[in-house]
């Protein structure tokens, strides 16, 4: 066992510097520095993190979220930067009420690594990305309604019977949902930015790049 | 999906033969054909699948059963070879494959997931591919040695050889119901209950 | 309108009863554009179709023959490993890592290990670490010679297949030989690993990488200058720098772009630090770096292995395990003939390894890219949350860019070059 208590990230007091009240708070756990920050302005952070010099968090390692077992305590979603030149980690989490819509901003617009991260913790947690792209589920089919699996109040073999279970399956159409306009998705639909339901709704294609 | 009966009355019976010496040699004949020169269905999704490509590959040599004609198409297989995990996502899949095949067709569940669910009994697996399509030969293990599938196949060529056209209840095509399954659903769920390990798995931490 | 798809049952364009937009056309054509060339094609590749490495399903809209886009499908393999791991003991999680990525089962489990020593902060001791080495690069060989065969077999090259299979079953034994098993490894445990390897076991490898090397000289003749092969690879699936890195790319597909970037070099693990070997890095990101880029790391593994074998003749003897008693079982034999090692046994495999709470990832240079496992732990014996960064799944992201413009034919030949498993994309 090292000795030597690693030492907070040098970001943190940059962070704290820049955006105050908004970092919620701070820790070391098993030599990885992470930070605790707000919803509504973790957008802006990461951005920051990623496009100030001398922070240049450029490469975005891993999205998940984490769901405690105590289910008063916040789900969290969690960014793990990474900046190649520096070297260095940084782990941003943002906690979020289970009372209230879970609803981050994607940062897809930032790192397109995050598109299908993004997609996948929406699929698996719930968790709605504003204003991404092509929110959909993506490991479990669209048509999938037993929930969000990797929920702690979802149980592990799942929430209908085995036979309802490959009924439901075998119902599914293997070739159905097409194209981008098969994220018929209704929260994610709500979700989408007002012109690209405009696009969708008379009928034009979206842009994915 | 899959394939039900049609109507009544449109259903010919085709009246038994009663085995005699020229319906045996052409039994032997025609069986003879059929199991040493199966096309095989490689439907490979996970971790067997590379065991089963370790098998159709120069050491373990497939083709000494005259199976290296990989049928990547379904309408000119003969058998399905389902190597690997079979998710619910994949079911309808796997069924479909199966209806595309044309008879006389037979299934290989090849692996502890792909008969039984293995390791898996979660909410996304099918426990067995057995509920979704008939099957055949199943070759334990995870994954089965190449030899393991050998010996499935030399079992499946032995079943092809004990058919006859005197007994056409042999190779009757199995029909779904009108749900959709081959086994009722109480039969699912009872096939499909937690065993061994996996209770262990949820005893809470 | 001219353009044309070939989906059945299209709804009009608007919202269906349920408020959700209701499924439309794939392309539409811009009003006043009816010529022949606009005419579009939807292909559907997968999910069961040989060239997709697996369960992938791809959906290309066609004009002519080049890709407009290309929609990848992934989840036909999804098998609720994260959820599963949530009700197993730490060591519990190690045979669950042989299968997603089943191409290199070894690699991925040292990384589950490593994440679980530095959660738990176990230190482990040398050999521990050389043999972890040694199976590290084992799995980088056998993996990128699937890769290498498979691809051959894409792009009409079949006798590399045989050649790579040929020595996989080599390593197979060896593996077998160690482990006792062929592909299902369930190599290590935390703090040390499940066995040492049997007595001439090192003699076994040194022939292999005596040997070995000869077969990707054979590939490299056959490949490297081959007029076909370059035809078909070379600025085919290009990729920058700037969009690898900000596709979170990693291992040879980050490489190829052009980016220094290796996880053994950058944040050394398990000693990688003190061996000799270079990282190749392409300068085209084309699907002929990420071939050079990938042969030249068998190259590499192998001088690691031969590095590696001579340390472990130095380390004879030596320990394996760690002697924390915490996460070791007692030895079998005092199990069996000492009352408290009996009970110690049977507490710890009942009740597992308790983790400190708090959260801790780590992330390892696989053959397909980063590996990471990010494990978060409240105090018991089961994680909270083990989360796997699939470099596959990351990786495989960025096909709709790289098949945008390109042909049909180039779409078979870069999805090869991504090197995925579906285990891990989908897990
Ligand atoms: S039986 Fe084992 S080896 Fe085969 S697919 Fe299942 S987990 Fe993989």
């Amino acid at each position: 066992m090292t000795a030597v208590a690693p030492a907070l990230s040098p970001s943190v007091d940059a962070l704290r510097a820049a955006f105050g009240s908004a970092v919620l708070r701070a820790a070391v756990s098993c030599g990885d520095s992470i930070v605790w920050v707000a919803a509504d302005r973790a957008h802006e952070i990461l951005a920051w993190l990623k496009n100030t010099p001398g922070q240049t968090f450029n490469y975005l390692t891993d999205v998940t979220a984490v769901d405690y077992r105590d289910p008063d305590r916040p789900l969290e979603v969690s960014y793990q930067l990474r900046s190649l030149s520096r070297k260095a980690d940084l782990r941003v989490k943002i906690p979020l009420d289970k009372a209230q819509p879970l609803a981050v901003d994607s940062v897809v617009d930032l790192w397109r690594g995050a598109d299908w991260l993004e997609r996948e913790v929406f699929d698996m947690f719930g968790v709605t990305f504003t204003g991404h792209p092509d929110l959909r589920r993506i490991l479990m089919w669209d048509t999938y309604a037993e929930g969000h699996p990797l929920r702690k109040d979802f149980p592990l073999r799942g929430n209908f019977t085995r036979a309802e279970q490959t009924r439901q399956a075998l119902a599914a159409n293997p070739e159905a949902h097409y194209s981008m306009e098969e994220l018929s998705i209704a929260d994610a639909f709500n979700e989408l930015p007002e012109d690209m339901k405009r696009r969708l709704l008379d009928g034009q294609r979206g842009e994915l790049r | 999906m899959g394939l039900t009966l049609p109507p009544d009355g449109e259903v010919t019976e085709v009246p038994a033969v009663s085995p005699n010496w020229l319906t045996t040699r052409l039994d032997f004949l025609v069986n003879w054909g059929r199991a040493n020169s199966l096309w095989p269905m490689p439907f490979g999704t996970a971790c067997c699948a590379i065991e089963f490509m370790a098998t159709a590959a120069g050491r373990f040599d497939i083709s000494r059963f005259g199976m290296e004609r990989m049928s990547f198409s379904p309408r000119q297989a003969d058998v399905l070879i389902c190597a690997g995990r079979l998710p619910f996502k994949l079911a309808p899949i796997i069924r479909r494959v199966w209806d595309q095949m044309p008879q006389p067709k037979w299934a290989i569940s090849m692996g502890a997931c792909a008969s039984t669910g293995g390791i898996f009994d979660t909410y996304a697996m099918v426990q067995g591919i057995d509920t979704i399509i008939p099957v055949d030969v199943y070759v334990p293990g995870c994954p089965p040695r190449p030899e393991g599938l050998m010996y499935g196949i030399m079992l499946l060529q032995k079943k092809i050889k004990g058919e006859t056209m005197a007994d056409p209840s042999l190779r009757q095509e199995l029909l779904v119901n009108e749900q959709g399954f081959f086994v009722p659903p109480e039969k699912i769920d009872e096939i499909s209950e937690p065993f061994g390990n996996s209770v262990h798995q949820t005893r809470s931490a | 309108m001219s353009t044309r798809t070939v989906e059945m049952a299209l709804a009009t364009p608007g919202l269906d009863e349920r408020g959700r937009p209701s499924r439309l056309p794939l392309s539409i054509g811009q009003p006043g554009d009816d010529d022949m060339g606009a005419e579009h094609m939807l292909v559907n590749i997968g999910p069961q179709h040989p060239a997709t490495h697996g369960v992938l399903r791809l959906v290309l809209e066609l004009e002519g023959e080049t890709v407009k886009r290309c929609i990848p499908h992934i989840g036909y393999l999804h098998s609720g490993f994260e959820k599963l791991g949530e009700y197993r003991h730490y060591n519990q999680i190690v045979p669950l890592t042989d299968r997603t990525d089943y191409l290199s089962p070894m690699a991925n489990n040292v990384c589950l290990a490593l994440a679980a020593e530095k959660l738990m902060g176990i230190e482990i001791t040398e050999r521990c670490q050389v043999l972890r080495v040694i199976a590290c690069e084992m799995s980088r060989i056998i993996s990128h010679l699937v890769w290498l065969g498979t691809t051959g077999i894409d792009l009409g090259a079949f006798t590399p297949f045989l050649w790579s299979f040929y020595q996989r079953e080599r390593i197979y034994n060896l593996q077998e030989a160690w482990t006792g098993a062929r592909l299902t490894t369930s190599l290590t445990r935390i703090g040390g690993m499940m066995a040492d390897v049997p007595d001439g076991w090192e003699a076994g490898l040194r022939d292999f990488t005596a040997t070995f090397t000869r077969t990707l000289d054979e590939v490299d003749t056959m490949f490297t200058r081959n007029s076909i092969w370059c035809g078909r690879t070379q600025g085919v699936g290009v990729l920058t720098a700037e969009e690898a890195i900000n596709f979170s790319l990693s291992g040879p597909m980050l490489r190829a772009s052009g980016v220094d970037y290796d996880v053994r070099k950058d944040r050394p693990y398990l000693g990688y630090e003190t061996y000799d070997f270079d990282v190749p890095v392409g300068e085209h990101g084309d699907i002929y770096d990420r071939y050079r880029v990938r042969l030249e790391e068998m190259y590499q593994s192998n001088r690691i292995l031969e590095q590696a074998l001579d340390r472990l003749a130095r380390l004879k003897g030596a320990p394996l395990n760690t002697d924390d008693h915490r996460v070791i079982l007692p030895p079998k034999g005092r199990a069996m003939s000492d009352m408290e090692a009996m009970i110690h046994h049977f507490k710890q495999v009942m009740e597992g390894i308790p983790a400190p709470a708090g959260e801790a990832y780590l992330g390892v240079e696989n053959p397909k890219g980063e590996l990471g496992y990010y494990f978060v732990a409240d105090g018991t014996a089961k994680p909270v949350r083990w989360r796997i960064r699939p470099p596959s799944f990351i990786n495989l992201a960025c096909l709709p860019k790289l098949c945008e413009g390109a042909l049909l034919s180039d779409v078979i030949a870069i999805n090869a070059s991504v090197d995925i498993v579906m285990g891990e994309i989908d897990r």
